[in-house]
């Protein structure tokens, strides 16, 4: 059986194992990625959000075969971008950071809101990101500083 | 707005918003050892052997026997063992652990090892429990005299539920034998020197045998005050036995199946009116303590000390024990035992007025506290109890008098309004004398030659701000940047024991003393020097003397207040509760960073509405917790609530730094009764709403039980 390739973060890679394991286990263990975490392993949490051909997918629900061909990002790749500055900044700003462990999911999430829809309204960020988790902040930050890049990411989106 | 007040940028930002912090789930593992925890199948049982597959090599099974101290796991009392005894008790109770490199390969092992019980009967009914972990009482005035001349008498009862901590990282340890024989342990924690002392203890050596590091913490809520000191005492004991480190992250299923969480509650109160006002309570509380005591006699003490919620209660009788049963040892969650009673009372408060006739909102303000009132435990209010002035910031932001008053007419059609408001307490800091005696806290600050300061301290930074917040108090006295000053996770080889994270206390006590050793190094400093100063802790000098075994004097030198308003849309169809909006007014005294504290009180308040709502929890008939995955236990997303409406009443506490006082558990403890008392009013007021959470199944029972 021939590798899987995909790329992730910009490179090409291969993968040499079983087609049915887990993508999170795969980009964490393999590649690396630790930015993506485990809250759940269950497709509940949205901790291990990445993105798929760009679209916000649980990594801890997509096997590995499903990948062959796909373009990957991780927070890892997301981070050097000009979009994560914004999101950088007003994640400060807003204190919307506290365990740090949604956070990174938080952030693909983030990105895939406002790169679907560059001007959403509260109940559309609401919307977009209701499939990840956060136990500390009670939402307000995390849904103000999205609110907030929109603005000051103007054109970036 | 106090400067110190003002927000800035979180010291762990960075490395938290890049994905670059280490959690102990993404430590490298070359070389190290994975462990899987064997668990009992049964509530209760005899184990009479454990027979092991062939193990591969490289696989280690480790249990009792392996233990080279004491197999208990010290936490307030000793009962817990590291690994099950000649009886488990509990389903889910760790029997031992098999470590090997490869995690699957372990995983497999523990599920093809046999384990031969004899059932026994288990106690899995709270009413039923008999075996008393802990029993306290305490009263004072006349209970008879009151209900004996009482216009009117109430007798009611309430229940509360199971919640889950429900952190995002779940509970991770790690054990590393180091050259010399000490072993260093570290993981996800709020308590370095808790797991320090227990670790010692089933070692079986000295203080500087063994240190703990406290790793990047993926949110903790209480779920991380005492159950990582078990999983260090198993992951140590592995490490030791295979000298190899041995890492155990739990999966999401174990964690919310087998690790503490809120105890389930069972009050009774009688309660005598007279004039219009609540002139004694008569209150029995019983908390399920699990199989274990854990922390179960401090919940209690807290739970207890304000069942009489924030009313004026001159004869007063409170009964309280914490109970065995063959479940999962419950423990600490944000709000400590104050939560159950709490919904208990306010809602108490709600049905008397409602049979008096009178507005509830009205009937509790006439009832409240005020200062120079006794406490329930015959202390003191020794400052204002600003509830009157957060009670008119909570109507203007959600109109609630209005509402309430609204809502409370009939309402007909599929959708149906209501407004709840509760109001509280939360007493900053360990109860009793428990700092004084227990935990004498002892904090430095160690300055370098090139001027930087670090913090030296035991608390652990778990989402709520430490690693900010002690350096800007310390920034502030010394006029330094706030880069000149650092705080790190903590290792018990390097930090003072500045007692646990726990009881919303690090910033009122520890912070303090952080801000004293700032003037003091203020006043020695010199340019280019290497120096370290120390503060202790110091009870304030106004307090009463609080004695445990009569539960009389100040039970906490000052509380945090708060004031809630949920607004709610019942669909009587679906059972449906749509939350229109929460409002709050909460005083914790002057915020050390206005947006770190607003993330606490909104994080807070939605713990709370969840556990009002949806976090639904329970177990079988066999003893076995049934919600075990996210898909079955619901805690709030996104779409579960608009914004929050949060403020801040500021009433300093003149002994906590720039008059701080505790903030972390506040926030949670009032929301069921808001909530619940909103349900029953959109029901239209006939049925009395008894538990929480209250959730849409509920709501479909309670109208049809009005229809019938």
């Amino acid at each position: 059986m021939s590798d899987i390739s995909f790329t992730l973060n910009g490179r090409p890679v291969s993968y040499g194992g079983s087609a049915t394991d887990r993508l999170l286990d795969v980009l964490r263990d393999t590649f690396d990625c630790k930015s993506v975490k485990c809250g759940c392993k269950e497709g509940e949490c949205g901790a291990c959000s990445v993105l798929m051909d760009g679209k916000l997918i649980n990594s801890c629900c997509v096997a590995m075969g499903a990948t062959q061909g796909s373009d990957i990002v991780t927070l890892e790749g997301f981070r050097t971008t000009e979009r994560y500055k914004v999101l950088d900044k007003v994640f400060a700003q807003f204190s919307a950071v506290q365990c740090g462990f949604c956070t990174p999911g938080m952030v693909m999430a983030a990105e895939s809101v406002l790169a679907q829809n560059p001007h959403p309204t509260e109940d559309e960020v609401r919307e977009g990101m209701s499939g990840n988790l956060c136990r500390c902040t009670g939402y307000n930050a995390i849904v103000n500083a999205v609110l907030a890049a929109a603005k000051e990411g103007n054109g970036l989106w | 707005m106090h400067n110190i007040s003002r927000s800035v940028t979180k010291k762990d930002h960075e490395p938290k918003m890049s994905g670059r912090s280490v959690y102990v789930g993404d430590v490298d593992m070359h070389g190290c050892l994975f462990g899987k925890l064997l668990r009992s199948k049964y509530a209760r049982a005899k184990v009479l052997g454990v027979r092991l597959p062939e193990l591969p090599e490289g696989y280690t099974y480790v249990d009792r026997t392996d233990v080279p101290g004491d197999n208990n796991v010290n936490i307030v009392m000793d009962d817990t063992p590291v690994f099950a005894r000649e009886t488990v008790e509990y389903v889910g109770e760790p029997i031992g652990m098999v470590c090997g490199p490869d995690e699957g390969v372990c995983q497999d092992i523990v599920d093809r090892i046999e384990v031969d019980y004899e059932e026994l009967e288990p106690m899995l009914d709270l009413r039923k429990a008999d075996e008393v972990f802990f029993n306290y009482e305490y009263g004072k005035g006349d209970l008879d005299a009151a209900f004996a001349g009482a216009d009117k008498v109430y007798d009611e009862e309430f229940q509360t539920g199971y919640q889950e901590q429900a952190y995002l990282e779940t509970q991770g340890m790690m054990a590393v034998p180091e050259e010399g024989g000490r072993m260093f342990v570290h993981g996800s924690m709020q308590c370095a020197y808790y797991v320090h002392g227990a670790v010692m203890r089933v070692l079986n050596c000295g203080p500087a045998d063994v240190h703990i590091h406290q790793d990047v913490t993926g949110g903790g809520f209480g779920g991380k005050e005492a159950f990582p000191s078990i999983l260090a005492c198993q992951v140590a004991v592995a490490a030791h036995k295979c000298q190899k480190p041995v890492r155990v992250v739990f999966s999401r299923r174990e964690d919310l199946e087998f690790t503490s969480k809120r105890h389930p509650s069972l009050c009774h109160y009688k309660a005598a009116v007279k004039d219009g006002k609540v002139t004694a309570m008569d209150i029995d509380v019983k908390f399920n303590g699990g199989a274990y005591t854990t922390l179960s006699a401090v919940v209690l003490q807290r739970g207890i000390i304000c069942a009489n919620g924030v009313y004026n209660v001159p004869n007063l009788h409170v009964h309280g024990r914490a109970l065995k049963t063959n479940t999962t040892p419950t423990g600490a969650y944000r709000g400590f035992g104050a939560p159950q009673t709490y919904f208990a009372v306010e809602m108490l408060m709600d049905h008397i007025a409602r049979d008096l006739g009178v507005d509830s909102i009205e009937f509790k303000r006439q009832n409240l506290v005020k200062k120079g009132d006794a406490t329930s435990t015959s202390g003191l209010y020794h400052f204002d109890v600003p509830l009157p002035e957060m009670l008119a910031e909570v109507d203007q932001a959600s109109d609630l008098l209005r509402k309430h008053k609204e809502y409370s007419k009939p309402q007909t059609g599929r959708f149906r309004r209501g407004i709840g408001f509760s109001w509280h307490f939360h007493g900053a800091g360990f109860t009793g004398s428990g700092e004084r005696d227990m935990i004498k806290a002892v904090a430095r600050l160690h300055k370098y030659k090139d001027g930087t300061v670090e913090v030296l301290a035991s608390n652990g930074e778990i989402g709520q701000g430490l690693r900010t917040t002690f350096p800007k108090i310390v920034a502030h006295e010394l006029n330094l940047p706030l880069e000149k000053v650092f705080y790190d996770h903590p290792d018990t080889s390097r930090v003072p024991d500045s007692g646990p994270t726990v009881a919303s206390r690090s910033l009122m006590v520890v912070g303090e003393l952080l801000r004293r050793a700032a003037i003091k190094l203020r006043n020695e400093w010199e340019d280019g020097k290497d120096q370290i100063v120390e503060e202790r802790f110091k009870e304030p000098d106004f307090m009463i003397p609080f004695y445990l075994d009569k539960f009389q004097g100040d039970a906490y030198p000052d509380y945090a207040w708060g004031a809630q308003a949920i607004e709610v849309e019942v669909d009587t169809l679906t059972g449906q509760a749509k939350i229109l909006g929460a409002y709050a007014s909460f005083d914790v005294g002057t915020p050390i960073d206005y947006n770190i504290v607003m993330g606490q009180m909104e994080g807070g308040f939605l713990q709370g509405i969840g556990y009002a709502s949806i976090e639904h929890m329970n177990y079988d008939d066999k003893g076995r917790i049934r919600n075990n995955t996210f898909s079955d236990y619901l805690i709030p997303t996104t779409v579960d609530v608009p914004n929050l409406n949060v403020q801040l009443h500021v009433r300093e506490f003149p002994d906590g730094p720039y008059g701080a006082k505790g903030a972390g558990e506040v926030p949670l403890v009032g929301a069921p009764g808001a909530y619940v008392e909103a349900i029953e009013q959109a029901l239209g007021g006939k049925v009395s709403l008894e538990h929480a959470p209250f959730t849409a199944e509920d709501t479909i029972k309670a109208l049809a039980e009005e229809d019938a």
